[in-house]
């Protein structure tokens, strides 16, 4: 959106009134054309999508915001959303304070061996979403897995992280697993930004590493801070493969409606309720787009302070 | 400035009109395509030409089916895709109806699925192709299947009457008696449990399939459909004697917490550690393909009863295909369908590579085959226990004309009760009132017992 909204600043400054002002909207043509086609063109059929309802008896007929009204009331869709929202409250602290231990001590230039840590810690990343969830799902497991060897093994009694009340915890593990590196790796590269000669300037005023971790790099560090929590929220907020693959694992122990995601696909494509699967789906774009955006706004204003 | 924002109007609304013109587009799609009947004619013309047919399934017995047909007619360009399995086979299929284009030709869709695809107009009415004139081919009960509201939506393929599999090696170290009622069963899943903590008499975590075709045997009839009329009553006399009888078995832990299908599952099936199953007849074929562990020691029993002298079963899975209504060759594909399900050739080919129970009454009164001797099963006829459930097969049941969807949600209801360890029946109310609400939204008259 910024994108274009620059464009638009540099064409009407430049070429109010010449004619050759459509010759910035060519360069943009193709983003454009790509944007139509895979975001705005989709999102306004799924806006279509919502007013309507079809029945297996009864076809297709208009119902206006019937499908929004009866999102509202939804007792199996607030649950998926609060469940995320637990979620987010949980995996995302534990996420990113480990993200920026790890880009401290990286960046600290006392660690030897850092180039390795630094692809040690970002590798998981690489390992696809499902082939994680499969080997944490049976390492979790207390019959098949690790933690039913151990039990076995000491005589001892951990239960197993994929029961129902224990597997939120266990879906957090994999994704701080998959996603600190990455987090780390945008921490890592702000603080290779921050001038030399400040940490100069505090070594002469007799600044230990506290201080510097304090006063120079933590708040060098906020821009990327609110990034990555906006990209943490968009991430919670989808959150669909590993519930879903885990699923098949333990089918007891995650609902169809686990996360308003899997809600979605399952009235859709067990349902075949695309209507109101589509409904769903752009009460949570709005929600991702409304609780992110405050994220960003609240951070940078404090940022400009 | 105002001459850009008022371009940016004009795509935004040039995309709303193409959103808009591909939703109806898709809404076209579906649209019935009047078809005749075609005579002897037109169906040697279509063989002749130059034709592909596509066709999606999980069936090992569908590839060499399509190559012998092919052999037939070398016109014909038969493709075999596996998409998945079950619910994952369902949901491409739906995906490819909605989405109007990319969907096969011929699909194959277990008996609790067809009604789902035939109400929601993704399937092809074979009356016009034909079709009845094929009736008296099918057993009875494998007919039944496929009529939805008069209209013939697939040809059955194999059926699922339910029997005993158990791993004699087990049952004979342990000194435990094969159950032929079910209060022995549930006697013998303690005897097993005590003598060995590892075995159990089966797995169950809460299988809809399974549910529904236990509650069957039971003699129960929670679903009950007269067109758009829609009875649900899963607390009926046999519901309630299924699910109190299968408590005991889940809250004291005597079945293991297993899901069917699953890598766990196959390890257990090999290692003896899974007992026996009460499953359809097809499950002879996947034992000898999935555990080639236990050759030998795997035995065929009847299905345990209620009360000594019973002799009702059920069906468990089984099968048809049926065509889609998009199918652009709709003569190659009922010949196709015809050679897979009604030919002898077709059915000794599958017969053959996967084992289970014929839909037709001349493979099922067939000899050769009811006395073959199963090496995998030590040598046993097993086919003649399998025919002798698909004849005791308890008449009336009827699915649910939304099963695979209210299976998809069984996990909700009925498998938070083996979760928790607490009563099935309040897990079947939960599940009958989600299904109920469903089936009122869409469209159907529904009455919550």
């Amino acid at each position: 959106m910024s994108l274009t909204k620059d464009t638009e600043t540099v064409v009407g400054a430049g070429f109010r009134k010449s004619k050759k002002s459509w010759s910035g909207w060519m360069f943009m043509a193709p983003f454009i054309v790509v944007f139509a086609l895979v975001l705005l063109a989709p999102i306004l059929y799924a806006v279509y999508l919502s007013l309507f309802e079809t029945r297996m008896i009864g076809g297709s007929q208009f119902v206006g915001f019937d499908n929004f009204l009866r999102a509202f009331k939804d007792a199996q869709f607030w649950d998926g959303v609060l469940r995320i929202l637990k979620f987010f409250a949980m995996q995302v602290p534990i996420m990113l304070g480990l993200a920026l231990a790890a880009a401290l001590a990286i960046d600290s230039s006392r660690l030897k061996g850092k180039n390795f840590f630094r692809i040690g810690i970002f590798v998981p990343y690489a390992v696809p979403a499902v082939v994680a969830t499969l080997m944490w799902g049976f390492m979790f497991g207390d019959r098949f897995g690790l933690i039913g060897n151990l039990n076995e093994f000491f005589n001892i009694n951990i239960p197993s992280l994929l029961s129902a009340n224990l597997i939120l915890l266990a879906i957090a593990n994999i994704q701080i697993w998959t996603f600190t590196g990455y987090n780390m790796l945008i921490f890592y590269s702000s603080l290779r930004t921050i001038p030399e000669e400040l940490y100069e300037a505090a070594e002469l005023d007799g600044a230990n590493q506290w201080w510097i971790i304090r006063s120079i790099k933590l708040p060098a560090l906020r821009g990327a801070m609110v990034i990555t929590t906006v990209f943490s929220i968009i991430g919670s907020f989808q959150l669909f493969n590993e519930p879903n693959v885990l699923k098949g694992i333990v089918p007891n122990s995650i609902t169809s409606y686990f996360t308003p995601n899997m809600y979605a696909y399952n009235l859709a494509f067990s349902g075949q309720q695309h209507n109101y699967s589509a409904t769903i789906a752009l009460i949570m774009g709005v929600l991702t787009m409304v609780i992110a955006y405050s994220v960003q706004h609240f951070g940078t204003r404090k940022d400009e302070r | 400035m105002a001459s850009s924002k008022k371009s940016v109007a004009r795509w935004l609304s040039v995309t709303a009109t193409a959103a808009m013109l591909a939703g109806s587009l898709v809404a076209c799609g579906s649209s019935d395509k009047p078809v005749e009947t075609p005579d002897a004619g037109d169906v040697e013309s279509a063989l002749d030409e130059k034709s592909s047919l596509l066709v999606w399934g999980w069936d090992p017995a569908i590839e060499p089916v399509a190559a012998a047909f092919e052999a037939k007619y070398p016109n014909v360009d038969v493709e075999v895709v596996n998409v998945g399995t079950n619910a994952d086979h369902y949901t491409k299929v739906q995906n490819a109806i909605t989405a109007g284009k990319g969907a096969p030709d011929l699909a194959q869709m277990e008996y609790q699925a067809i009604p789902q695809f035939a109400l929601s107009d993704g399937l092809a009415d074979l009356t016009e192709l034909g079709a009845k004139d094929l009736e008296s081919k099918y057993t009875p009960a494998a007919w039944n299947n496929v009529l939805v509201n008069d209209g013939i939506y697939g040809l059955p393929w194999g059926t699922g009457p339910m029997a005993l599999f158990y791993n004699s090696a087990v049952f004979e170290k342990h000194g435990v008696e094969v159950p032929t009622t079910w209060a022995e069963y549930t006697q013998a899943a303690k005897d097993l449990k005590a003598a060995d903590p590892a075995v159990r008499i089966t797995n169950d975590s809460g299988d809809a399939g399974f549910s529904t075709s236990m509650i069957w045997q039971a003699g129960g009839q929670p679903f009950k459909i007269d067109g758009e009329k829609v009875e649900i009553n899963l607390q009926d006399e046999g519901s309630v004697k299924w699910a109190t009888a299968w408590n005991e078995l889940v809250q004291d832990e005597l079945v293991a917490p297993i899901s069917s299908w699953s890598d766990e599952w196959y390890q257990g099936l090999g290692n003896g550690t899974i007992a026996s199953l009460t499953i359809g007849a097809w499950m002879a074929g996947n034992l000898e393909s999935g555990v080639p562990d236990g050759a030998g020691d795997w035995r065929v029993a009847p299905m345990p009863v209620w009360e000594a002298g019973d002799t009702g079963t059920s069906e468990n899975g089984g099968g048809a295909f049926s065509m889609l209504k998009g199918s652009e060759n709709k003569i190659v594909a009922q010949q196709f369908l015809e050679f897979m399900t009604a030919s002898t050739e077709g059915q000794t080919i599958t017969l053959e590579t996967v084992g289970g129970i014929p839909s037709t009454v001349a493979e099922l009164a067939n000899d050769e085959w009811l006395n073959r001797e199963w090496e995998y099963f030590g040598g046993q006829k097993v086919n003649q226990v399998l025919a002798d459930s698909a004849n005791n097969v308890i008449t009336g049941w009827q699915y649910l004309p939304f099963q695979v969807y209210a299976n998809s949600v069984f996990a909700d209801s009925v498998g938070q009760s083996y979760e928790n360890r607490t009563d099935i029946n309040e897990g079947l109310k939960a599940w009958q009132s989600t299904v109920a609400e469903f089936g009122t939204q869409q469209g159907f008259d529904v009455t919550s017992k």
